[in-house]
């Protein structure tokens, strides 16, 4: 067996499968007032913040989980789950990487995040998160220099309660829909980013989440706020150990653009996908939405998502400031039993605004993947233009593409265009491929990096090189 | 509503003579349309356009008794000058005339089935609706090989006797093997605040060619829903062409079941709407088995207030392989509160295929009137050109060309 042989086999089996034993303090199991104050209590939360919970609960109360999404999977017993858990060892909050927990800088290792060392060679601000609970920040000295806030959400709700309590919920209100209002009833940790007015972030923040204790839903918050002319590019990037349960997790992401200010947020999602036999894996339901509050905004959601059993989200862009820009960029492949329904909204009020959409499908095995979008250009908002492009690829005829996208215009002096085409990759392109030496997988993994490529493009220079080797990994075994 | 569904039923169930059991089934559609109600922005499928609220806004309340015992007399100037064809006359709801006078009498056969309810795939409420109180019901049956001389035109006319009034029509077709229809639906109506729910039924054998054109040209306040099905067995083809104009409200549905290799469906329509009036169509079109294809275009241009709809699936199979399937619309918004929305769809289980859609809206082109306009032509004239140009390219795509001077002729459309 030749090198890359080797090393295709031993990519097969889900690269980051492993989970580290550490004594968890959880939140009793279930849901209920109490859960929430214990929650709001161990975070040491100041009343606003747990009367915020409270009310996003009542709302909660009455909302019934959505049912009208494509990939349908069984109920979930909300009472059955543990809404709080964090490592032990957190109890005391470290004042340094040293006093970290041997262990879970193990896994970190293993994981390969740039903790330490690598982190200030490659320029990356990384606040990981480890369960629910932020464990080590760093990079922040260079950071505070520049005035930039970049820490975890509930050390910001102690130290900066005036920007939280402004603009926490303002675009993800408590009063959503069912997981968002989740996510604000019982969120335990994520990440907060607030750029002064003027400063552009001299590095791409980053995130690693991972998912550990079983049986746990994980609520991550975040919330990023660019002030006046300033601009910032955020990474996200998640891996969970191989369980055998679901595991659910809703996030929220709040974007906040004042004037002339530019959010970039990259995802590559690469969750437990569940097994060849479609057991187990992630359930993603997030929902991340993003304000171009000020004029000459702009908001840039790029994301590649390759994992989960279930991916369910739509990345959003509320243009409300004149001149405001939205754009969305995506990769979603899916494989063996994987299901994805994903795409965005683009809603117009401001004039002049812009949102461009591209999104490419790939689906593989026995999976499903839908666009979902809209588009809405508001009576007011004049002069605006969208341009849509999703493109579909098919591989085998077990698996499904769809595409629904709801286009409303209001204005007659806006332009809508939407593309969608659906194909396969045709028996020339594959033929040429290995005419030329490469064996079928690599001709496919070729070409389907060809079909993405608009969209890896936009990834930072740290994510292309991991989500390119991710589109090529994702689809092994679906040809031949 | 209930009570007088009720009571409108009991009215209508006297006048006929039905057998317990037809009158139980009818009965039982009745109840199912109670419990349900018309659809409303609730039901995906009607989220672009709540009939239940169009209803209320409209005409208020709705009688559902239409008395059908006396005749009316046929208003010989509505039918179409020019063109030689057959006729079927429908006065407020109630069938007056079939006349097949161009063709083989032994060829064409007419079928009373006035008993028998057909269930509708992909149904909705209004499908109950047309089962309870429709009264008769025919199938018209076009022989083996036979091919109609003459296009046959169906008169769908309305007077001022009958105000906020429901009339429900069904028509069943059945195309033998190589056979062939043209068929237009004409809509005159003089009356004002009427809901019309028409259903009808296609079965097109192998090699059968079915051209619907419905043109709802003249101006009224009346409220339409109109329901096609369409199976198409091997070598079939079907062509739809929707001319959605005149009528305050209509929605026009296409389910089009590709069920034979080598089936072919084609749906193209026109929006031309003003003054508050507000259309939709939607289509789904069913690719079940390999080498179907099917094609769609649909063009709107909106002016004053008014809103156009398009809602379009294409399915497709897993057996589907080899599918071309291709969707476009696009409008021009000639006004600040016109309206357009659409959601164009694609649901695909099978890898070889060829599927794409477009959908695009917007103003008119500055550029372009300014071109006409630099070459001395008003900007009044260079906008009217442009708008027909734009719609012209629907029209064009009518096979049959006498019919398509004839649709030409009424939107004054010229080359």
């Amino acid at each position: 067996m030749d090198n890359r042989q080797k090393e295709i086999n031993n990519l097969k089996d889900y690269k980051y499968g492993f989970s580290t034993d550490i004594e968890n303090i959880q939140a009793p199991k279930g849901l209920n007032e109490d859960v929430i104050k214990f929650i709001s209590n161990i975070k040491k939360e100041p009343a606003w913040m747990l009367e915020f919970r409270l009310k996003a609960f009542e709302r909660f109360k009455v909302l019934k989980e959505p049912d009208w999404q494509k990939p349908k999977f069984p109920k979930i017993d909300y009472q059955d789950l543990y809404y709080y858990s964090a490592p032990k060892s957190m109890k005391d909050k470290p004042k340094s990487l040293d006093e970290l927990d041997p262990k879970l800088l193990e896994t970190y290792k293993k994981l390969g995040i740039p903790l330490q060392e690598q982190a200030r060679l490659n320029g990356i601000a990384v606040d990981a998160v480890f369960d629910s609970v932020s464990v080590a920040t760093t990079f922040k000295d260079e950071l505070t220099k520049q005035g930039i806030i970049f820490c975890p959400i509930s050390e910001a709700i102690q130290n900066h309660p005036e920007l939280v309590k402004k603009y926490l919920g303002s675009v993800i209100p408590t009063s959503d829909h069912f997981f968002a209002t989740l996510n604000s009833a019982v969120f335990t940790d994520g990440s907060f980013v607030y750029i002064p007015e003027g400063v552009r972030c001299p590095m791409e923040l980053s995130t690693y989440f991972r998912i550990n204790a079983s049986n746990t839903g994980q609520f991550e918050r975040t919330l990023i706020i660019a002030d006046k002319g300033s601009y910032v590019s955020y990474l996200e990037g998640c891996t969970a150990p191989m369980r055998d349960e679901n595991q659910l997790h809703a996030a929220n992401v709040e974007l906040i653009a004042l004037d002339d200010a530019e959010i970039k947020y990259s995802t590559v999602q690469n969750w437990y996908p569940g097994d060849k036999d479609g057991k187990g894996g992630i359930y993603n339901f997030v929902t991340k939405r993003g304000l171009c509050k000020g004029k000459n905004s702009k908001i840039s959601w790029t994301q590649v998502e390759t994992g989960s059993a279930i991916t369910w989200k739509y990345p959003s862009c509320i243009l409300k400031g004149d001149n405001s820009v939205g754009e969305f960029y995506s990769i979603a492949i899916t494989n063996n039993h994987q299901k994805a329904d994903t795409g965005t909204k683009m809603i117009h009020l401001g004039k002049n605004t812009k949102s461009k959409i591209i999104s490419k499908g790939i689906s593989a095995g026995s999976s499903d993947m839908t666009y979902r979008g809209l588009v809405d250009i508001s009576s007011k908002a004049k002069n605006s233009t969208n341009y849509t492009q999703c493109d579909s690829l098919l591989m085998g005829n077990k698996c499904g593409a769809h595409t629904v996208p709801y286009i409303k215009n209001k204005n007659s002096e806006s332009n809508i265009a939407h593309e969608a085409t659906t194909s396969k990759i045709s028996e020339e392109q594959l033929h040429y491929c290995q005419q030329r030496g490469l064996n079928p997988e690599e001709a496919v993994g070729l070409i389907v990096n060809g079909f993405c490529k608009e969209v890896l493009q936009q990834l930072p220079m740290e994510f292309a090189v991991e989500a390119q080797k991710l589109v090529g990994i994702s689809l092994e075994g679906s040809v031949g | 509503m209930k009570e007088q569904l009720q009571k409108d039923f009991d009215n209508n169930i006297k006048n006929l003579s039905l057998s317990q059991k037809d009158i139980e089934i009818k009965k039982f559609c009745l109840d199912n349309f109670i419990d349900k109600g018309f659809p409303n922005r609730k039901e995906e499928d009607w989220k672009f356009s709540d009939l239940n609220q169009i209803i209320k806004n409209n005409i208020g309340e709705l009688s559902f008794y239409n008395d059908q015992t006396s005749t009316s007399k046929v208003d010989t100037s509505v039918f179409v000058d020019g063109l030689e064809h057959n006729k079927i006359v429908f006065i407020n709801g109630r069938i007056e005339k079939i006349d097949f006078e161009y063709e083989k009498k032994d060829q064409i056969e007419i079928i009373d089935q006035s008993e028998t309810i057909n269930e509708f795939k992909n149904s909705n409420s209004l499908s109950d609706l047309n089962n309870a109180f429709t009264n008769k019901c025919f199938k018209i049956l076009v022989k083996k090989g036979y091919q109609l001389v003459k296009p046959l035109i169906i008169y769908h006319t309305t007077n001022s006797k009958i105000w906020s009034k429901n009339i429900n029509l069904r028509l069943n077709f059945e195309l033998d093997k190589d056979s062939s229809l043209r068929l237009i639906d004409l809509f005159n109506d003089t009356s004002e605040k009427n809901f019309l729910n028409i259903f009808y039924n296609f079965e097109l054998k192998e090699n059968a060619v079915l051209k619907n054109y419905k043109v709802d040209k003249f101006e009224n306040k009346n409220i339409k829903y109109s329901f096609n099905n369409i199976d198409q067995d091997k070598n079939s083809i079907s062509e739809t062409f929707i001319l959605s104009s005149g009528s305050n409200f209509s929605k026009n549905e296409i389910n089009c079941n590709l069920n034979g290799v080598y089936a072919s469906a084609f749906v193209n329509g026109v929006f031309s709407l003003n003054n508050d009036k507000h259309h939709e169509i939607r289509s789904v079109i069913n690719h079940l088995t390999e080498n179907t294809k099917s094609y769609q275009l649909i063009k709107s241009v909106l002016d004053e207030n008014s809103k156009a709809v398009y809602q379009g699936k294409i399915f497709v199979n897993s057996d589907a392989q080899k599918t071309d399937g291709y969707q476009l619309s696009k409008s021009i918004l000639l006004n600040k509160e016109s309206e357009f929305n659409a959601k164009p769809e694609l649901e695909i289980y099978a890898d070889d295929v060829k599927c794409s859609h477009g959908s695009a809206s917007g103003s008119l082109n500055e550029g372009s009137i300014f071109y006409l306009m630099s070459r001395g032509l008003s900007y009044q004239q260079s906008r009217e050109l442009l708008i027909n140009g734009f719609l012209l390219d629907v029209v064009e795509k009518i096979t049959d060309s006498e019919i398509k001077n004839l649709i030409k002729n009424m939107i004054g459309i010229e080359e």
